[in-house]
């Protein structure tokens, strides 16, 4: 690691990620194991939010409690656009025109399964994406502005309103969801869609979206923009002094959070083919929040390894019936016993009892 | 006399019904330093975070360098060249003190949210800049050996000393100093005087708010006294000592 040139050093630990995803796609692919390639996928799009309340919490000192809401929006929005069904049969020339330029695609109504049109995925991914930004833009204008308790309530309410909402409204199927979600066509045949063929495609875009949120937010914490948000979390008042513009940096932050958990639901949506008003639950937002405190709450990769884990174990069903009640004990037990993350802890422990000498804690 | 670099006029601020700053005007000349004395409660505190933008005013005037400022936040009024320490030391806890100083010259830096996330190899330039210039306030205080240590895990004197650094390191025309004596030793400041004559001498006007009485007759050029938030003398240190006001509010006279 020395001989890398600093610019580079700190891109150290995304390329041992990367490498890790290798390892374990070949794995497990060797041993004919390759169903839990699924909740492996799932699990990198879920991580995606954790990935943003990292940068929001872990770094800016900003609890949010309703992120599984900006999950939800963009899942959401990318599942009710491309399940339109406006009728083929006597469409308007401006809907041919969209048409003949790709932004709406063909499909079936499942009602009547005559022709219909819905919007093409890759013209509802920017809409998702936008939606999520402009709700977290107008949502954290007025509630950035609290601090520590209030503003975990206020965004617990956010999630609330989120979730009764997609329970109420009839085009996001109230308490079904939605289903039959088609297919994220990309390029060269690659397509994020729950085919048991495109298992290890999928795999391996779920995660290189993944380790892109990461190179943005390893980017951003070691800039000015990261200096500044990190004083935010120490001092907010003598930030302010500083000259750092405090209410619009926490903004900034929220907004790109948001945008990465819609990611993650965008993702879920394609992948799984189906959307449910549970990705709103107050109860999942806590969950994230779990997530980022078991992994150190600043530490980037410690979250990543613990989200990827966890979630992949509850997608697995490993905790049955009492899968929130674990991650309600995992954020109470991270308090607790290792308000560090539970990877420090575990590598301090294994440092001590190997009674090694002390080496330096690098923050990621 | 230089022209003023502060001018204060007809400010007033309360919190509830409590008048703490009722009607002051304070003028302070570029280059010197200037202090603020007073009992406690006489609003010298509150008076500061005005000027700083912590605080906005009811009515009043505050202008820098002719810029009407009054009701600007702290962070415009950093870019406008204040610069503030604050009473408890207020350094950025986990974050060494070249960090520290670091951000106190992000108003120097231009980078944006965006642009850092995207392309960071567009800000490197910039920041190995800042990082040089950081060095060098370090190096101006002396203490460049301390730049990798802890900032939160210094002694409270040296703690003081970097926040100083931090203030001073992106040039501003103005440095707030609130109580910067408080909790230090005999020694420390002495060492402190010294230190506020070196930054007057580098072209930077101080406006100081201090309770020990030596530090001030040492270092102020001109000193004005509040009370019950009303100014009631402003003058040269030899002026204030001989002044009947001021010696009955701190002495205590037959008709007070």
């Amino acid at each position: 690691m020395r001989a890398l040139p600093p610019g580079l050093r700190r891109y150290a630990a995304l390329a041992g990620l990367c490498a890790a995803v290798v390892l374990v796609q070949v794995l497990l692919s060797a041993l004919h194991a390759e169903q839990y390639l699924v909740q492996l996928t799932m699990a990198a799009w879920y991580s995606l939010v954790a990935v943003g309340l990292c940068l929001l919490m872990g770094h800016t000192g900003q609890v949010s409690m309703g992120h599984g809401g900006f999950l939800a929006i963009g899942g959401y929005a990318s599942a009710v656009l491309t399940t339109l069904a406006i009728p083929a049969a006597g469409a308007s020339g401006t809907a041919l025109l969209l048409r003949s330029l790709g932004i709406l695609a063909a499909r079936q109504d499942p009602a009547t399964g005559a022709d219909a049109l819905a919007v093409a995925p890759w013209a509802a991914f920017p809409c998702a994406l936008l939606l999520a930004a402009a709700v977290a833009f107008l949502v954290g204008i007025p509630v950035l502005r609290l601090k520590g308790h209030y503003l975990a309530m206020a965004t617990l309410a956010f999630g609330f309103i989120v979730s009764r909402l997609l329970l109420g409204l009839k085009f996001c199927g109230e308490a079904d969801g939605i289903s039959g979600i088609p297919a994220f066509r990309l390029f060269a045949g690659l397509a994020v869609s729950g085919k048991k063929a495109l298992r290890v495609p999928n795999y391996y875009e779920a995660w290189a979206v993944v380790a892109l949120a990461c190179f943005l937010s390893v980017n951003l914490m070691g800039s000015r923009t990261g200096r500044a948000l990190r004083a935010i979390h120490g001092d907010e008042e003598a930030a302010a002094a500083m000259g750092i513009d405090t209410a619009r940096a926490k903004l900034s932050v929220f907004v790109l959070s948001a945008v990465l958990s819609a990611l993650g639901g965008v993702g879920i949506a394609h992948f799984g083919g189906g959307i449910g008003p549970g990705e709103a639950a107050v109860l999942k937002s806590v969950r994230y929040v779990a997530l980022v405190a078991a992994g150190g709450m600043g530490s980037l990769w410690g979250t990543l390894a613990v989200s990827s884990v966890l979630t992949f174990l509850s997608l697995r069903g490993v905790f049955g019936l009492y899968d929130d009640a674990v991650f309600g004990a995992i954020l109470v037990a991270a308090m607790l016993f290792a308000p560090e993350g539970v990877p420090r802890a575990l590598a301090g422990g294994a440092r001590r009892a190997a009674s090694l000498p002390r080496g330096r804690g690098r923050p990621a | 006399m230089n022209r003023a670099l502060l001018e204060v006029e007809g400010l007033h601020h309360w919190f509830g019904g409590l008048h703490v700053i009722d009607g002051v005007d304070l003028s302070c000349p570029e280059g010197v330093v200037k202090a603020v004395i007073g009992p406690n409660g006489a609003g010298k505190s509150t008076l500061f975070h005005l000027i700083g933008g912590a605080l906005r005013p009811r009515t009043g005037s505050i202008r820098v360098g002719g810029k009407e400022t009054a009701g600007l936040p702290s962070h415009r009024m950093a870019r406008l060249g204040v610069a503030r320490t604050f009473q408890s030391s207020r350094l950025f806890p986990g974050m060494s003190v070249l960090d520290n100083v670091l951000v106190g010259l992000h108003v120097r830096g231009r980078s944006g949210f965006l642009a850092d996330a995207l392309l960071p190899s567009s800000a490197r330039s910039e920041e190995r800049a800042l990082r040089a210039r950081a060095l060098e306030a370090l190096e101006r205080l002396g203490i460049a050996e301390l730049a990798q240590a802890d900032a939160a895990g210094l002694p409270f004197g040296r703690q003081r000393i970097v926040e100083i650094a931090r203030a001073l390191a992106p040039k501003p025309r103005l440095l707030l100093l609130d109580e910067p004596a408080c909790g230090l030793n005999n020694s420390e400041t002495a060492d402190l005087a010294e230190r506020i004559r070196a930054i007057r001498a580098g072209g930077v006007t101080v406006l100081l708010v201090e309770h020990d009485m030596s530090l001030v007759m040492e270092v102020a050029d001109q000193i004005a006294v509040l009370h019950y938030g009303r100014k009631i003398a402003d003058g040269t240190p030899r002026e204030i000592q001989a002044d009947p006001d001021v010696i009955s509010v701190y002495l205590g006279a037959a008709d007070a």
